[in-house]
């Protein structure tokens, strides 16, 4: 890697996490919440955005390429910090540690969850209600997918406290406790709207 | 505790810093009042293990005794701190001294700390007063201000917000929280501000302040109580707008 890049790729991948992978996210949530209103308000919403204009650009663009970089240096971030939770059993140390462990659970999710869902709708399969419900019958998958939904929120929403810190928005102690209780805020309420929305399915 | 008048330790030791770590366990009679130091001393005094074996004084380093020069940081009963404000009936026996091992180990709880004032070098810690004349005298620094710096210009270099930090390690390259939070001091400086854009520059380089990823650790564990997280985030602060400055461009040099 050149030299001195690591700032930018550091801000970079602090960018993305929130625009657009966080904001695809809590879209995400919202859209699948339709579920909970039964399977044809769900599959009116979700036939809406397949038919968005530019749909493969902003796929690509606004989803999977920032998602994709996100990732891959996020892992790298989280296999350089060695954790010590046992020693420093902090508040932030804790935080720490679990935004790197949702991270990597949140991975093994989304690949799992785009190959089940998108790849098999680039194969022709239809993606609707009835294929949510199909793999949401299975007492595991669904269990999966409860841990999937709240790691990513959990990853988002603590992702977003650290980004008030990374670009210098939340500098006082005071401020940084209250963007605590506001991200957790967040983390609550989107894992309702996520786990509402699976369980529609059921 | 004290009835049975004696003190247990556990050192873990090393005889090179190419050799294997091993512990080694001392009992040594118990006085009031010691400290860490004074433990060490009466260990050097007559090196026997608990085995009766005679062994190696352990080494270590100190050097102010009052907990201002850091030569003494260690790692007790799981905690970086120093040894010489370590007090013996406030620990829990037996007492475990470990060196700190983000440092290179020289020899038993002996460390390098070069790693640190390498940093304050690449960081540029210190104000530039030399000219080839008379400078005069630099701009008055406002009481208030001087009062807040004072608490950032305590930093020890001891390197225990190294040790706790969990971005530290033989892993990565980050210089750690202390050399950071030295920019924001000497950057507040008015005489130093007049550089405070290349020490940006410095820390915006590999292994600076981008590898912070908000344990806290740092400001949990330093002794001097210096608010290193808000330097922290304070420098992104500015380097966010320096980054914007250098893009963008500005008359700001
Ligand atoms: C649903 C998808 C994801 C979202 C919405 C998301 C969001 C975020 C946000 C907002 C941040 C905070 C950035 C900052 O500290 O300034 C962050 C940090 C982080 N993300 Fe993600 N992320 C996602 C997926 C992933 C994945 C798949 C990984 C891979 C392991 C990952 C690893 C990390 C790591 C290690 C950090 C901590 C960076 C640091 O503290 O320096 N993220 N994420
Ligand atoms: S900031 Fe505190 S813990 Fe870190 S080196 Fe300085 S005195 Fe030690
Ligand atoms: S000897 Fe100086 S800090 Fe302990």
């Amino acid at each position: 890697m050149a030299q001195n890049r690591e700032f930018f790729y550091r801000r970079l991948h602090s960018l993305l996490g929130v625009i657009p992978v966080g904001l695809f996210l809590t879209q995400h949530l919202v859209v699948n919440h339709f579920a909970t209103r039964g399977a044809d308000a769900f599959n009116k919403a979700a036939a809406f955005m397949e038919q968005l204009p530019f749909r493969y650009f902003l796929e690509i663009f606004v989803i999977f390429l920032p998602l994709l970089f996100h990732a891959i240096y996020g892992l790298y971030i989280a296999f350089t910090a060695q954790n010590n939770v046992s020693r420093y059993g902090y508040f932030r140390n804790w935080m720490f540690m679990l935004q790197r462990l949702t991270g990597i659970i949140t991975l093994i999710f989304v690949v799992w969850h785009v190959w089940e869902t998108r790849v098999q709708a680039a194969f022709g399969v239809e993606v609707n209600y009835d294929m949510m419900a199909n793999i949401v019958a299975n007492p595991f998958m669904l269990a999966f997918y409860i841990v999937g939904i709240v790691s990513a929120v959990f990853h988002f929403a603590n992702g977003l406290w650290s980004f008030f810190v990374s670009w210098g928005i939340t500098v006082t102690p005071r401020s940084q406790q209250i963007s605590t209780y506001v991200t957790m805020g967040i983390f609550v309420a989107l894992s309702i709207v996520g786990i509402r929305a699976i369980l529609a399915f059921v | 505790m004290s009835e049975n008048r004696t003190i247990r330790i556990i050192v873990t030791r090393q005889d090179r810093p190419d050799t294997a770590p091993y512990e080694e366990e001392f009992v040594i009679p118990y006085r009031p009042n010691m400290n860490i130091i004074s433990v060490l001393m009466e260990i050097r005094r007559n090196p026997v293990n608990a085995k009766g074996e005679k062994t190696t004084p352990v080494a270590w380093e100190m050097n102010c005794l009052e907990e201002v020069c850091g030569a003494c940081s260690m790692v007790i009963n799981g905690k970086p701190r120093q040894s010489c404000t370590a007090l013996v009936d406030q620990l829990e026996q037996p007492i475990r001294l470990e060196p700190m091992r983000t440092f290179p180990v020289i020899r038993d709880l002996q460390v390098d700390r070069s790693r640190m004032f390498d940093s304050l070098k690449k960081v540029k810690a210190w104000i530039p007063i030399d000219g080839t004349y008379d400078l005069g005298p630099g701009p008055r620094m406002p009481e208030r201000k001087r009062q807040w710096a004072y608490e950032l210009s305590k930093c020890m270099t001891c390197g225990v917000c190294l040790e706790a930090c969990p971005n530290v390690n033989s892993k990565s390259n980050f210089i750690g929280p202390a050399p950071l939070s030295q920019v924001r001091l000497f950057n507040a400086h008015p005489t130093g501000a007049m550089h405070k854009a290349e020490r940006l520059e410095a820390i915006m380089g590999d292994g600076g302040l981008a590898n912070c990823g908000n344990s806290q650790n740092c400001v949990q564990s330093c002794p001097k109580g210096i608010p290193l997280t808000t330097s922290i985030a304070a420098l992104n602060r500015a380097a966010t707008i320096q980054m914007f400055r250098n893009f963008f461009g500005s008359d700001e040099v």
